[in-house]
């Protein structure tokens, strides 16, 4: 068992912070038509995918998705850079080639950017795993996907591919109840998602994916497990999908009830649980928190409105290598 | 014994190559291979009964006794799964060399070519060099799904490089080219070619550019534009035409995407009539492309309409009668281009 120590734990808390206030101010920006097109909330998933960043070394590889705001933070692009993305502009990760969080890759953070087929980047990390396990490197390469994508034909191909090779992988299951519209029921006749681990040959752990320390837990021994040679991992995180898929749905065929019921499990509120009961956590410390929060995402705000838009002349720029 | 052995009746040698071997075409693309894994230590291979069994067409037999499975990869049946692998191999340093078996298959990796390796450096400026071969065409009585010519697909998407070589000299230098590329290649070998075509093929590091087109035979009169299977169908009516006190002019695209427009617009320009011949169907296909070209930069040095002869808008038939009726071919050539030159 890998106990969680009180400095794990309040770095957590900050990343988790931070990802909700960026969230928070994403779609503030978005209502101010600062930022276009789609917006795609994360909150409710700060937990897993924080805890499953920070479960990693600095040179394993990570592909994130679009709501996995958490894991870009904890690899280390800056909120700068990110509303940079957001508001289009040439500073952006993608200078302004790719919306949301979609292509943030930027292997010298170890980060894959990943592209709206989901679950695309789990073929990729079996790709990144494989070379891992070739160089014989002791680094480990971690993907996402969710629970619309658990019925892709590449989820199936992927995680076959690892368990035959015996990869240095863990997969994160995001499981969040609803891929856009589509609830469970309607994307499988199995209660869990990790079911499937067996028929691959690999483990397969459900977890609450609304707790950080059970999520860092369950991650930090898949990794390594992986890193050891014991070959991949599949880790179905519960959690729920709090907001619509994108800011335009406001997903009333969601349940009232089953948001109340999960409100009440806030990743957040949670964590602050175990830090208060910690003695690491009252009301001053938390509101200081917040206020760093605050002026740190002020300041990057500012830089990405003050950054230019890309110069249409460099349209066709990096089509090709 | 490969499933196609004895399909191919005839073996034809080609002259005035430069080289010192003579290799098959499927040879000088197996010479490739192991010229690039010898040089290069992150050039590996993967694919369907590539390694133990050495290839559905036996091209990369020998590869696994010499380099090891860790660089000659047998995989499970998973196109999808093994194209997405490759471009996670290529972030870390390595530079795959996919097999697809068949052209027809590349259908199941379609998005991990056209969505996410042909996008990645536009996006994030990650180059992906991965190279996919894809044997394709017809003429081997192998039916709708083992003789596509799906090159257009892939020429339509930015971000790609699609190249189809037309002589054993071109299928080795344009492999090593195309491996060496920082971007995704699609190279398109011709199975109707593996063994019945032969020829002068350099040693050693002498790549052939991507993107350079090659004037086959030299004539005033006609250009005839061809790739793949079809150079060689080309050439075979230009001798004939060349009794008759023709001269025409074969010029062979070798690289798809891009075009050689330079080229392209010189032939056409030189001789005043254009036939555009490939053995993929007809819409949209790369033919389409190459008139548009030379309607648009060279209208007033043409004495006649740009004749495109391709394959009809039909699956590949397997029953030869049909096939036959399908695939265009020296003899169909030749009509076309008297029919053009009495223009």
């Amino acid at each position: 068992m890998n106990e969680i120590d009180d400095d794990l734990l309040q770095r957590a808390h900050y990343w988790m912070r931070l990802t909700r206030a960026l969230d928070d101010r994403g779609t503030f920006l978005h209502k101010q038509s600062k930022i276009v097109g789609g917006y795609f909330s994360q909150i409710g998933h700060e937990a897993l995918s924080v805890a499953a960043a920070l479960s990693l070394g600095p040179h394993d590889i990570i592909a994130p998705m679009h709501r996995d705001l958490g894991a870009y933070l904890v690899r280390g692009l800056t909120p700068r850079r990110i509303l940079a993305q957001w508001l289009g502009r040439e500073t952006g990760v993608t200078r302004g080639r790719d919306a949301n969080l979609h292509g943030m890759g930027d292997l010298s953070l170890g980060i894959i950017g990943f592209i709206s087929h989901l679950p695309a980047s789990t073929g990729v990390i079996a790709g990144v795993a494989h070379a891992i396990k070739l160089k014989g490197e002791p680094r480990v390469a971690m993907c996402f996907f969710g629970d619309g994508s658990a019925s892709q034909g590449l989820a199936h191909e992927a995680m076959n591919w690892a368990s035959v090779f015996k990869l240095p992988m863990v997969i994160i299951c995001e499981n969040n109840q609803y891929a856009y519209s589509t609830p469970l029921s309607r994307q499988m006749a199995i209660e869990h998602i990790a079911q499937r681990a067996a028929g691959y040959g690999m483990p397969g752990v459900i977890v609450d994916g609304n707790d950080f320390v059970a999520v860092y837990r369950a991650a930090r021994e898949a990794v390594e497990r992986a890193r050891a040679g014991g070959g991949p991992t599949f880790i179905e995180c519960k959690t729920m999908r709090m907001r619509g898929h994108a800011i335009h749905d406001n997903m009333a065929y969601v349940p009232k009830e089953l948001l109340a019921e999960w409100e009440a499990r806030d990743p957040i509120a949670r964590i602050e649980e175990v830090l208060r009961a910690r003695g690491l956590l009252d009301d001053a410390t938390l509101a200081a928190l917040l206020a760093r929060i605050e002026a740190e995402l002020d300041e990057a705000q500012a830089f990405a409105e003050a950054s230019p838009y890309p110069d249409p002349a460099t349209l066709t720029d990096g089509v090709y290598a | 014994m490969t499933w196609d052995q004895g399909l191919h009746k005839t073996t034809t040698v080609l002259n005035g190559e430069q080289g010192t071997r003579e290799l098959t075409y499927l040879e000088a693309i197996r010479a490739a291979l192991r010229f690039e894994m010898q040089r290069d230590a992150r050039v590996l291979l993967m694919g369907e009964d590539i390694g133990v069994y050495g290839g559905a067409f036996k091209v990369t037999q020998g590869l696994i006794e010499e380099f090891g499975e860790d660089r000659v990869i047998d995989t499970p049946m998973t196109e999808l799964a093994m194209l997405y692998a490759a471009i996670g191999m290529s972030f870390e340093g390595f530079r795959p060399v996919v097999e697809m078996q068949f052209a027809d298959f590349i259908s199941t990796g379609f998005d991990a070519i056209v969505q996410f390796a042909a996008t990645n450096h536009f996006r994030w400026r990650q180059p992906v060099p991965i190279t996919v071969r894809a044997p394709g065409g017809g003429g081997l009585r192998a039916g709708p799904f083992h003789s596509q010519s799906n090159e257009a697909w892939f020429v339509h998407t930015p971000g790609l490089k699609v190249v189809a070589p037309a002589t054993p000299a071109d299928a080795y230098g344009l492999l090593l080219s195309a491996i060496r590329d920082p971007n995704p290649v699609i190279y398109y070998e011709t199975k109707y070619l593996y063994r019945s075509l032969k020829g002068l093929v350099p040693e050693g590091d002498v790549p052939v550019p991507i993107g350079q087109a090659v004037v086959r035979r030299s004539g005033e009169e006609l250009s005839i534009i061809a790739y793949g299977a079809m150079v060689q169908e080309a050439l075979s009516a230009a001798t004939v035409l060349e009794q008759d006190g023709h001269s025409i002019e074969v010029l062979d695209l070798r690289t798809l995407k891009p075009l050689d427009e330079t080229a392209i617009l010189a032939t056409a320009r030189k001789t005043g009539k254009v036939l555009i011949v490939h053995e993929a169907n007809r819409t949209c296909g790369v033919g389409g492309e190459v008139a548009a070209i030379i309607v648009e930069q060279a209208f007033e040095y043409l004495d006649a309409p740009i004749t495109r002869l391709a394959a009809p808008d039909t699956p590949v038939p397997y029953s030869p009668p049909l096939e036959d009726a399908y695939r265009p071919n020296a003899a169909k050539i030749l009509a076309a281009a008297r029919e053009l030159l009495a223009y």
